[in-house]
């Protein structure tokens, strides 16, 4: 047994130790905390681009905690589908955690940093861990583990708003929560396992049993709340706009996409696309709250007047490309929601960033307060704009890749409609993103006379650690759109899993 | 009729207790202005899941299931479910001990727990 066996449960398990080293060796003294995190987080990182290759070379990893057999005990799946899932969230983790050490220091008291990082890490591990488990209770307690330190770090804020922020995410959050226990009792009633793997197994023989509609629509209900998915969303944008800015980075970008990762899994591989088609037609109605979703988050973003709120809106109208991809439920549409939740995942990242520093610099996320940014911040805003071109979808960025595919699978499905709204969706983010640009390019500082642009004197371009992050995640909007290719290789075989095919 | 109530209703009462607590547990969720009732209800609709595990667990004169000299007993309770709660129960634990310490900090900070107060306060800042 080499390392390289074990590689699944010490991607969870070394982030907990580090999480108890970060708390013990903080308590001693305060800077140790940023590099044992960085360099956790840089680890599992490269770990799991190793986990993935190997996945898409010789197929799905399963590992069973303790050497305990997959009935009794817990397993560990790493196949196509997460593994790709996981090498993005861990990529977002690594950006972000570089860049939080600069944000962190402004925006969080100094003797809450020790605990900010430990909490990063576990929410982190519970991440990872809801990613890679192939056990369905499993994947609640690691739910809840992410959840928790989710709602302390939105609270760890210096604003007094972000309390009541967390408490209403907490509120919500344990109601979809309670939702998905009820959901993985009922499974357990019908089926008396809890495995992933042999539920989809079991389940088929009782299908039209009322206790399996009812776990299915408890599942959908919860993850569809912790995902934000339309109407479900209200925790989001309070939570998003008032935690500290590395917190929304992570949280917009891996943690909304690991619920909608868990709501995939349990539609496609759990429940598989004969219960979702055919047993109980559902993908219809979530393609219809899709549309709206998309519709309705752009147009309340495009009405928002602060920056962080309008990006969180903008999150809304996202999720609702990805669960597009789920309502279509075709081989390309799903290619499209996959590479929509990297592109968002990577888009989003940076302009949350973007965001970050110029409140860093600044501290305002006011848009009137941005007039005339370009000109002591150029980079960022290049950034921005390049991140924003991407959410627009102008090619050849990833954003308008995975709307094409978008676009292409509601057309071989027949939806014209329904892909002319995906049309309308990318047009008001064109608005929203535009309102951006014209400020901080066009907007001549204002007041002159009154003398308040004093802030945008000051305002110098943002420390290189936060610098490099949102200009690599800039990039990377880019790249990944020219070089799809490279992507259709971990894409394509995910698909071919979620469908049934391999 | 007899027969359909009993069937429905009496002969699956742990059920239904547990749906009617669920209910009172989210009805005080939503509708309580207060921060700290909302959490009662939030327990409350907690323990609802807790009794629907443990009462779909239960079997009718079975016993622990423990080897003894003579080998198992042949009806035992499915332990799986108690020990899927007492998880469940300690992340309950967990997640009333942050929304406290939350309410703490924002009776601290705006001098108010009533959700009305609470939303004006927050609006006047």
């Amino acid at each position: 047994m080499t390392i390289i066996n074990h590689i699944p449960v010490l991607l969870v398990a070394i982030p907990i130790l580090a999480s108890l080293l970060i708390l013990g060796l903080g308590w001693y003294d305060r800077r140790f905390c940023y590099p044992i995190a960085l360099i956790t987080i840089l680890s599992q990182f490269l770990a799991s681009i190793a986990v993935l290759l190997q996945v898409l070379d010789g197929g799905t990893i399963r590992y069973h905690l303790g050497n305990w057999a997959p009935p009794l005990g817990i397993e560990l799946v790493i196949d196509s589908f997460n593994g790709f899932i996981l090498v993005v969230i861990l990529l977002l983790a690594f950006a972000t955690i570089i860049y939080a050490r600069r944000s962190v220091g402004k925006e969080i008291t100094p003797d809450k940093i020790v605990s900010f990082y430990v909490l990063f890490q576990l929410l982190v591990t519970g991440l990872v861990g809801m990613t890679i488990t192939g056990d369905i209770f499993n994947l609640y307690v690691f739910l809840e583990i992410s959840s928790i330190t989710a709602y302390t770090l939105i609270a760890s804020s210096r604003k007094p708003h972000s309390y009541v922020a967390s408490f209403n995410y907490l509120i919500l959050g344990s109601i979809a929560a309670g939702f998905i226990l009820l959901g993985i009792g009922n499974l357990y009633v019908a089926t008396g396992t809890l495995n992933m793997a042999e539920l989809a197994v079991m389940l088929p023989a009782s299908y039209h049993l009322a206790t399996v509609h009812s776990a299915f629509l408890f599942l959908m209900i919860g993850f569809s709340i912790k995902a934000a998915f339309f109407p479900l969303h209200l925790w989001l944008p309070d939570a998003y706009a008032e935690s500290p800015s590395a917190v929304t980075v992570l949280i917009s970008t891996v943690m909304a996409k690991v619920s909608v990762y868990a709501l995939f899994r349990i539609l496609f591989t759990v429940f598989t696309t004969a219960y979702i088609i055919d047993s109980f037609p559902v993908t219809r109605f979530i393609l219809l709250m899709a549309t709206v979703a998309i519709i309705a988050g752009a147009i309340l973003a495009i009405a928002q007047e602060d920056l962080k709120r309008m990006l969180a809106y903008s999150s809304i109208s996202q999720i609702g490309y990805i669960m597009f991809a789920l309502g279509v439920a075709n081989e390309i549409a799903l290619e499209g929601g996959l590479l929509h939740i990297l592109g968002h995942a990577v888009m989003k990242g940076c302009l949350f960033m973007v965001a970050g520093v110029i409140i860093y610099r600044m501290g305002t996320s006011r848009l009137s307060d941005m007039k005339g940014l370009s000109k002591t911040m150029p980079i960022s805003c290049a950034a921005f704009a390049l991140a924003g071109a991407s959410m627009i979808g102008i090619p050849p960025t990833i954003g308008f890749m995975s709307k094409y595919y978008l676009v292409l699978g509601a057309f071989e499905a027949g939806l014209w409609p329904y892909a002319a709204v995906l049309l309308v969706g990318s047009l008001l983010a064109a608005i929203y993103i535009w309102r951006f640009i014209e400020i901080v390019y066009f907007g001549v500082p204002h007041g002159d006379p009154h003398g308040d642009d004093h802030k945008n004197a000051t305002a110098r371009e943002a420390p290189l650690s936060m610098l490099a992050p949102m200009v690599g995640l800039g990039v990377l909007c880019l790249l990944f759109g020219i070089f799809v290719e490279v992507l259709m290789q971990a894409v394509g075989p995910a698909v071919l899993l979620l469908l049934g095919g391999a | 009729m007899i027969e359909s109530f009993y069937e429905l209703f009496l002969s699956r009462y742990n059920y239904w207790m547990a749906i009617i607590l669920m209910m009172i547990g989210l009805y005080a969720l939503i509708a309580k202005q207060n921060l700290v009732k909302k959490i009662i209800g939030l327990n409350i609709f907690q323990t609802a899941i807790f009794l629907f595990y443990i009462s779909f667990a239960e079997v009718r004169g079975g016993t622990a299931p423990i080897y003894t000299a003579e080998g198992v007993h042949d009806l035992y309770v499915n332990p799986l479910p108690h020990v899927l709660i007492l998880t469940a129960i300690v992340v309950g634990v967990s997640v009333t001990a942050v929304a406290l310490s939350l309410i703490i900090r924002i009776y601290e900070e705006y001098g108010v727990i009533d959700e009305n107060e609470l939303m004006q306060a927050v609006r006047k800042r």
